[in-house]
């Protein structure tokens, strides 16, 4: 034993101490003040931003109509239900002169210069609301008739003042107003922003991602299955990993050359398709799934393997039995971001020409089409004012999409871990 | 050195023969020219101090060793005088003959029924429901678990207790049916009463399997084994029955390590 007596205690060691660990809280409360400043200012910037979105893009959903009553076959349209069921009821429609009548009585309810504001397409959504309920044709019905943009600018208060009073003049006789526009979900591209709608860019991104999971999935999957489980590790395993990590950080803009390069030399007929664009995305999600895949992989723990190779299990009924279903919830939130990502990007896809002007939807994976945020791109570029609305209208279109999608992942990727 | 078996040692029929076995990890040499026989009925334990190649030469015995990289065995193992590192033998038979428990229980994040039915249905030994639902029932009750488990088949096997999770390890093991059970430390990730359990249920199944155990415990060894081996150092200093181990141990170092004096 030694003699060194016991501390007692220390009045002036205390003081320090405790004015020491003073300082300790305090710092501590400032980093936590300084965490909670940065939360508070991304959620500030998040809603400043989907705000924004939602005021500017709630107009988007509305159009400014012209209001016109016609009865239709009184005015010598000759259609009933059957015939207008049929394909080329359109057509049809337009041979028996749907155009010049719509016009004509066009002219003649409001007057010549305020039949000028209406869209000159406006027969097509004559056509098209008689064709959904071929009723309306036997009686006087008030047809809502998109605005030509330079009517609906004036409505805004924009251009012309002479414009600017007829549109209010209209307004007062209940000629002119701005409602709901539900078929903006159901039309295409279109150069007046009243006649624009998002379903041809919708439907051309579904088609592009289904491409794309379709190829990356599998591929993605299997090469991270391989590389973990079966591959040695060696120099060539390494370099391949290298290169699987480098291919992840490439500029897109890159893919898209490749895309242009390769793709469309082996297809060139398929210039602006589904197809090709679902190839190009493929090309850039893939590492992304190889990459996560890996990792979730990775993480199955080892104990695992041993205990089904110790029973007997062969190592492909190891890997698909018990390795890959648990990796499965990894692999898929991989997969989410990857697609998520491809589903955003446009810079691949304006270089294997999806960025052309398609006013119609495409009908398959090899008929010309744009996506949601090529179609974005495009209509912010637009000089007419009205394209604006549109704009925060699509971008909102785009967000619920990939809500709509992560809600389907999560959904799949709980329903996987309750599984296992 | 050359192991010493101990002269009380009568011969049995060997259910495996290992000859003059050796396992390198790269370079280095975990286990130096071992020899020994798993007789068919009884149960043999290794014991030894930590790193000294037990759980090694377990592995070499059923090829577990396969799945390192690095690994690489010398030497002959049979299997009913069938070497298992021939071509002709297939490693998948293998394991599904020489099955293994490890020392941290690993069921399958599967329902409990599953966690038995797996091997069988791989195997292809039952195809029938109510043929798979007898072997779950036998390898339940005779690995001490049905009467605990038997209202919750369809519970996840990780939602057991620790023991619990061992005896289900080992019922899965039991329901392929194998020739011979290979141990690795079963017992040392569990509190005494699971471990008492273990060893009751080991006793049991002595006689229907030759069973290897590798443990830390010596009074484990001494309670269930009928054979033991001392590893040290990559080699078996000595072989014999469990009763002349551990009363009248020949070799110095086997006395000190039974005494407690390293180890």
């Amino acid at each position: 034993m030694s003699d060194t007596p016991i501390p007692t205690r220390n009045a002036a060691r205390d003081a320090a101490f405790t004015a020491r660990l003073k300082k300790r809280y305090a710092q501590e409360r400032r980093f936590k003040y300084t965490g909670l400043a940065a939360i508070l200012f991304s959620v500030a910037v998040l809603l400043v931003l989907l705000g924004n979105m939602t005021i500017n893009g709630l107009a988007g959903f509305q159009r400014a109509e012209v209001a016109v009553e016609l009865n239709l076959s009184e005015l010598g349209i000759a259609a009933n239900a059957l015939t207008l069921s049929e394909p080329g009821a359109l057509q049809a429609l337009e041979i028996q002169g749907l155009k010049d009548i719509t016009q004509f009585y066009t002219e003649q309810q409001l007057g010549a210069d305020a039949a000028a504001g209406v869209s000159e397409q406006a027969w097509r959504e004559v056509a098209a609301q008689v064709i959904a309920d071929p009723e309306i044709l036997q009686q006087n019905y008030t047809y809502h008739l998109p605005a030509s943009p330079d009517l609906a600018s004036a409505y805004a208060g924009e251009g012309d003042p002479a414009m600017q009073a007829m549109a209010a003049d209209m307004v007062e006789k209940g000629q002119l107003s701005r409602n709901w526009d539900w078929g903006f979900l159901t039309r295409s591209d279109a150069t007046n922003p009243q006649e624009v709608g998002i379903w041809g860019a919708l439907k051309g991104s579904m088609l592009t991602m289904l491409v794309t999971l379709a190829l990356a999935f599998p591929i993605g999957v299997l090469a991270a299955l391989y590389l973990e489980e079966y591959a040695p590790k060696n120099r060539w395993t390494d370099v391949i990993e290298v290169s699987i990590n480098n291919l992840a950080a490439v500029p897109s803009i890159i893919f898209g050359l490749l895309g242009l390069a390769v793709f469309l030399s082996v297809f060139p007929s398929y210039r602006s398709a589904p197809l090709i664009g679902g190839m190009t995305l493929a090309l850039m999600t893939m590492p992304v799934i190889v990459i996560s895949g890996r990792n979730a992989i990775k993480a199955v723990p080892p104990s695992i393997r041993d205990g089904a190779l110790a029973i007997g299990a062969s190592p492909v009924q190891v890997v698909f039995h018990h390795v890959l279903p648990l990796a499965l919830p990894g692999i898929l939130t991989g997969t989410i971001i990857g697609m998520a990502r491809a589903l955003g990007e446009t810079a691949p896809l304006l270089m294997i020409g999806m960025r052309a002007f398609v006013a119609t939807p495409p009908d398959g994976f090899t008929s010309p089409a744009t996506v949601l945020p090529v179609q974005i791109f495009l209509w912010s570029d637009e000089i007419d004012r009205g394209f604006v609305e549109r704009t925060s209208a699509a971008i909102i279109i785009l967000l619920l999409f990939l809500l709509l999608m992560n809600g389907l992942a999560i959904y799949l990727r709980n329903r996987f871990e309750r599984k296992w | 050195m050359v192991t010493v078996i101990h002269p009380n040692l009568e011969a049995t029929d060997a259910k495996m023969r290992a000859s003059n076995v050796s396992v390198y990890y790269g370079d280095k040499k975990a286990i130096d020219d071992v020899s020994i026989e798993v007789p068919s009925k009884y149960v043999t334990a290794f014991i030894g101090p930590s790193g000294c190649g037990k759980s090694t030469f377990l592995r070499a015995l059923n090829r577990m060793n396969d799945t390192i990289p690095s690994a690489r065995v010398e030497g002959t193992v049979e299997l009913d005088s069938e070497d298992i590192y021939s071509d002709a033998m297939d490693v998948v038979h293998l394991r599904a003959r020489v099955g293994m428990v490890f020392q941290k229980p690993n069921p399958f994040p599967k329902s409990i029924y599953d966690n038995i039915a797996y091997g069988p249905k791989i195997h292809g030994i039952a195809e029938k429901k109510d043929d798979l639902d007898e072997i779950v029932q036998t390898s339940l009750t005779r690995a001490g678990l049905w009467e605990e488990v038997k209202d919750r088949l369809t519970d996840s096997g990780t939602a057991l207790s620790g023991g619990q999770q061992q005896r289900l390890c080992i019922a899965r093991a039991i329901a392929v049916d194998p020739e011979v059970i290979l141990m690795d430390e079963p017992c040392s990730a569990l509190d005494p009463i699971a471990t008492a359990k273990i060893e009751e249920l080991i006793a049991e199944l002595s006689g229907s399997y030759a069973i290897v155990i590798v443990t830390h415990s010596m009074q484990q060894a001494a309670r269930v084994s009928q054979r033991t081996a001392f590893f040290h150092l990559g080699k078996i200093v000595e072989y014999g029955k469990t009763s002349d181990i551990f009363t009248n141990p020949i070799e110095q170092r086997t006395k000190d390590y039974i005494t407690g004096r390293y180890g």
